[in-house]
């Protein structure tokens, strides 16, 4: 499983309903609904990940999040999960409120843009980073809201978004002091868990 | 028929006939004393009966879903391109059964059958069947086949109807359920096309109260408008364009009646080969059981609520441009049974093939289903080792 979300993982609690939007090939659901007793739903838009969901018996369903989440009523599940995706969406700050509006709680994962190696490449070469991990150009790039460890905290802050947990991982998922120490810098994978 | 059998085709089928003589009583409050189910089947139905597949037809199908029933036939079944040896609904894995509804034309008990009481058709006087109805007789039939629960029920549009009712009035009796371009109920539009449709056959001089059989002739104009409406409305805008666009009869506009444009000559030849083969009377009751249909009206119009009771896992699908059946009525049934916990997946279509394309071989449609069947096969073969 992807790094992260073997962290999400150890996070979810037994038996609750969950909402992973964006679930992909529904890696974390199948290992959630199987191991956790979970009971849970993705949303996905591409068709051979939903595809994929429909051959493993994940419950799937085809929605576009960039068209609203008005079908979900409020509070209607215990766990909203957003891995690797905030980034994509047109207002993440909105989502973010549909999210904790569905959800009694939340975890967000997303690729810290503030890592010094995007800071080292956008300082010296002066061009937008490009590596192993964000692979694209900036004109096709489905990224189109980075933000870093602290942008996410503030807007936490403004909101009066409660941070639960947090956790700053590299690539390779080291939990490293120094990771936790200076997360705005050397974390390649922001991890929070928030609620109202 | 093609020269030879495709190796993916269910090959030559023979209907079957089931009778009834208990009596089975109707939404309407009518009574059905007896009568008789026709019926095919495709595939082997397993030691402990647990691979069966019913699919359930839409507005004007009928039992004859796949192969053919002779060398002569030029056309397969109407689901042909889903139901065979290896394609989605596989025969090597599955018993399929499908019926002609009650009240339909094609071999079922019908306006078309003779009314044991009076000793003539029974046209217009046959009582209106409700999907409840045929839902019921179909547990009937799968009591007749031993088939104590089916592995999956599967249907389109009014089909999809019917399968929503096994997995509220039948739990016990359905483990999946294919739901495909159907909607919780119909729309007013949709209810309103269905009553153009009738009036245009009722007011057609030989519909004569619909007892026309007696006079010995057929409302072939009303019954084919009605047909030419309805298959408008089963197109999208966009196909209808691509398959014929203005493209012309004739090299100049005529600056008459006659037909002009390629899509009038369409239209007029669907209709009126639509009449050799379906009846008026069961044309007109089958758009009612169509408006008729409205589970969520039992829970104080909370499909949530109504659909409580279900237990199966579901699929449902819907396509793009589809206007009759949209898919925002298909996402109306997967919130509901989200909301009501149920284990749902949903498949949205890209298609321009409008509510028809249910009935063709859309690649991403067809593998969807074969996924999903494919996880059934899976779960028999575990419960029967």
């Amino acid at each position: 499983m992807r790094s992260d979300l073997d962290i999400i993982n150890d996070w979810i609690q037994e038996d609750s309903k969950v909402l992973d939007l964006g679930c992909g090939n529904g890696e974390l659901l199948q290992h959630i609904i199987g191991q956790k007793n979970v009971r849970g739903y993705g949303i996905e838009i591409d068709a051979d990940d939903i595809n994929l969901c429909i051959e493993k018996g994940i419950p799937v369903i085809d929605q576009n999040i960039d068209d609203g989440l008005q079908n979900f009523g409020d509070q209607s599940f215990d766990l909203v999960v957003m891995t690797h995706a905030l980034q994509q969406f047109r207002r993440p700050d909105l989502l973010l409120d549909e999210m904790l509006r569905i959800g009694k709680e939340c975890i967000i994962t997303f690729p810290n843009f503030g890592h010094w190696r995007n800071r080292l490449h956008l300082g010296l070469k002066g061009r937008m980073p490009v590596s192993e991990f964000l692979p694209y150009n900036w004109y096709d790039t489905p990224n189109i809201h980075f933000c870093t460890f602290i942008d996410f905290t503030r807007l936490c802050e403004e909101k009066s978004i409660n941070i639960k947990r947090w956790a700053a991982v590299d690539g390779q998922l080291r939990d490293h002091w120094w990771i936790r120490a200076f997360p705005n810098v050397m974390s390649e994978t922001a991890i929070f868990y928030v609620s109202r | 028929m093609p020269d030879t059998i495709p190796a993916d085709s269910v090959g030559i089928v023979t209907p079957n006939v089931a009778a009834f003589d208990s009596p089975l009583v109707l939404t309407g409050k009518q009574t059905l004393k007896q009568y008789e189910l026709v019926y095919e089947t495709y595939g082997e139905l397993n030691s402990d009966a647990s691979n069966a597949i019913l699919i359930c037809h839409a507005l004007s199908g009928d039992h004859h879903a796949a192969g053919y029933h002779s060398a002569e036939d030029k056309k397969p079944g109407w689901w042909d391109a889903a139901i065979g040896p290896g394609k989605p609904i596989d025969t090597n894995r599955f018993f399929v059964v499908c019926l002609n509804n009650l009240g339909g034309c094609c071999g079922s008990t019908g306006p078309t059958s003779i009314n044991p009481e009076t000793n003539e058709e029974w046209g217009a006087d046959f009582p209106i069947v409700t999907v409840t109805d045929w839902v019921v007789s179909q547990a009937r039939l799968a009591d007749y086949l031993n088939i104590s629960t089916w592995s999956a029920v599967v249907g389109g549009s009014l089909g999809g109807m019917q399968v929503l009712e096994w997995s509220i009035r039948f739990p016990e009796r359905i483990k999946n359920a294919v739901i495909v371009a159907s909607a919780p109920n119909l729309s007013t539009q949709n209810i309103a096309f269905n009553e153009v449709a009738r009036q245009s056959i009722g007011r057609d001089p030989e519909f004569h109260d619909g007892h026309y059989a007696a006079k010995e002739t057929i409302p072939v104009n009303g019954l084919g408008l009605a047909r030419m409406l309805g298959h408008i409305t089963y197109l999208s805008d966009d196909s209808m364009g691509k398959k014929f666009g203005r493209t012309m009869r004739h090299e100049e506009y005529q600056y008459n009646y006659d037909i002009d444009f390629e899509v009038e000559s369409y239209l007029r030849y669907q209709g009126e080969a639509f009449t050799r083969r379906f009846d008026a009377n069961t044309y007109r009751l089958m758009t009612k059981a169509l408006d008729y249909f409205d589970p969520a009206a039992a829970t104080d119009n909370d499909l949530t609520k109504a659909l409580e009771p279900a237990q199966c896992e579901f699929l449902l699908v819907s396509f793009t441009t589809d206007w009759r059946f949209s898919p925002a009525r298909s996402e109306e049934i997967v919130d509901a049974l989200v909301a009501a916990g149920k284990h749902v997946s949903y498949a949205k279509i890209d298609s321009n093939k409008g509510h028809d394309a249910f009935l063709f071989p859309i690649p991403r449609y067809m593998s969807a289903l074969r996924g999903f069947l494919n996880r059934v096969h899976q779960n028999i073969e575990k419960e029967s080792n």
